[in-house]
Formats: structure tokens, sequence, C-alpha cells
């Protein structure tokens, strides 16, 4: 039997749209979602960063001089605040970039092979977030001199 | 290549943005060759002190990287930061300001790290 349009119920479709800012703490995220997000973060985070970067770069090659200025800088801090928020900024830079790095090469394989499976991106993220801690961990571990 | 101009400019349709999206993955590139060259030559065996960490940039090849390695971070950040504006905000001429502020902050930092490879 053929029913006509109009008599055929309405389904109740579900409705997608973006979040609300204020859904953000209690909205679940799968891995990939994380990375995607905090490839943004740390993106941005690098942008407004960026003179500090420099400033690093600049002092620590210039001269003998403006490599002790540089290290003075964690070890005595400047201006009030102490080394060790400069120790944690740098810290917290070296893992945005890292992280940024290794959710890029993800990027940059996913467009290269076309892998876009559910599997492939929950597993790739997942090892973007673990690689690149574990590279922070032995940067750091580099910087504060332990090997 | 379309018309990215003058009255006759393509504003919609498929490939629109190409440009820029293929343009940050070849930066992209470029800044992971980099990245693994310092990565790899920091974690070496023993402690960094002025004189390693600066042979690191004197070698000629690593200035090469290096300085392709800034603009193409220029490119790159210009293109990433441009995205995150488009999608937050909304009012055109905040937007426009905020992008103006973009590029002359990107310039400003690049060029000083070109001014800083410059004397080493």
């Amino acid at each position: 039997m053929v029913m006509s349009l109009k008599e055929q119920p309405v389904k109740v479709r579900p409705v997608y749209r973006n979040i609300h800012i204020t859904q953000l703490a209690s909205y679940r995220l799968p891995p990939a979602g994380w990375v995607s997000i905090l490839h943004r973060i740390s993106g941005a985070l690098m942008f407004l960063l960026l003179p500090f970067a420099i400033w690093m770069f600049d002092t620590s090659l210039t001269s003998e001089v403006s490599f002790e200025q540089f290290t003075s800088l964690f070890a005595y801090g400047i201006a009030g605040l102490p080394g060790w928020f400069f120790k944690l900024v740098a810290f917290v830079l070296i893992w945005a970039y890292l992280l940024h790095f290794c959710a890029g090469l993800r990027h940059l394989w996913m467009d290269a092979t076309h892998a876009v499976g559910l599997d492939f991106g929950r597993n790739s993220a997942l090892a973007a977030i673990g690689l690149s801690t574990l590279l922070t961990l032995l940067l750091g571990a580099k910087l504060f001199s332990l090997f | 290549m379309a018309t990215t101009f003058g009255s006759k400019r393509l504003v919609v349709g498929a490939h629109y943005g190409l440009r820029d999206w293929l343009s940050q993955r070849f930066t992209a590139l470029v800044m992971a060759i980099f990245t693994i060259a310092v990565i790899v030559q920091v974690l070496m065996p023993g402690p960094i002190d002025y004189y390693k960490w600066s042979a690191i940039f004197g070698r000629q090849w690593m200035k090469v990287l290096t300085f392709v390695t800034i603009v193409s971070m220029l490119w790159h950040v210009w293109v990433g930061v441009r995205d995150i504006w488009m999608d937050y905000v909304k009012p055109m001429g905040l937007r426009l300001g905020l992008e103006v502020l973009t590029i002359a902050w990107l310039v400003g930092c690049a060029g000083w790290a070109v001014q800083v490879l410059w004397r080493l």
C-alpha cells in the first residue's frame, strides 16, 4: 500500500548545533576531538608567546653575555616574578610546540594517505598526545640538565 | 587560476581556499624538518652550554633551514590565526582590525627573528 506524503508520520530527528560555551565543561570529547581543540589552543598560545620565544632565540644565541642573561631569567626571575614561573612558561611552550607538531604530522599523514577511519583517528590521536608528552619530558629533562 | 581581485573575483565555489590550505601543509612540512633537525641535535648526549647551542645554529645549512622556517612560520601562522578569527569573530570591522594586528604582530616577530639569525 502506498501512503501519500502527507499521511506519513513526521520523524523526530535529532538536531546537532554548535555547542554553547556554557556546555564546554559537560561535553565529553573523543581523543581526536581533544587533539583537534588542543591543536588550536596550542597554536593560539604560541602565537601570543611568539615574542617570548624569539627573545629566548635572541639572548641564548647572540653572545656568551646574553646567554648568561637567558639562563639567569630561569634561575632568578625578573621584575618580581620568580625563576620557576619562567621555567613553567617555557615548559608549557615546549609542550604546546610538540603537541602542535605531532598533531600536525597526524594531519599531514591523513591528508596524504586518506587514512580517515574511526580506529586510525582514535589511535593516532592518542599517539600524538603520548609522543608529544614523552618528547616534552625528554627535552625538559635536557633543559634542566638531568642528562 | 581564477581571478582573485576586482569585481570579477571568485568568492564562492569549490577550491576556494585551496591555496591557503595547501600552503599551510607545505610550510608545516618545512617546519617539521627544522623541528626534527633541532630535536636530534639537542638530545645528543652531554650537557648543553653556550658553545654547543650556538654551534647548532652556526652551520650554514642550519642557518638556511632556520631562515626558511621563519618565513614558513609567518605564512603558516597567518593562515591559522585568520581561521580562528573567521570562526569566532563575526563583526566584520572587529575581524578586520584583528587581522591587521595579526599581520603587524607576525611581520614584527619574523623581522626580529631574521635580525637575530643575520648576526650569528
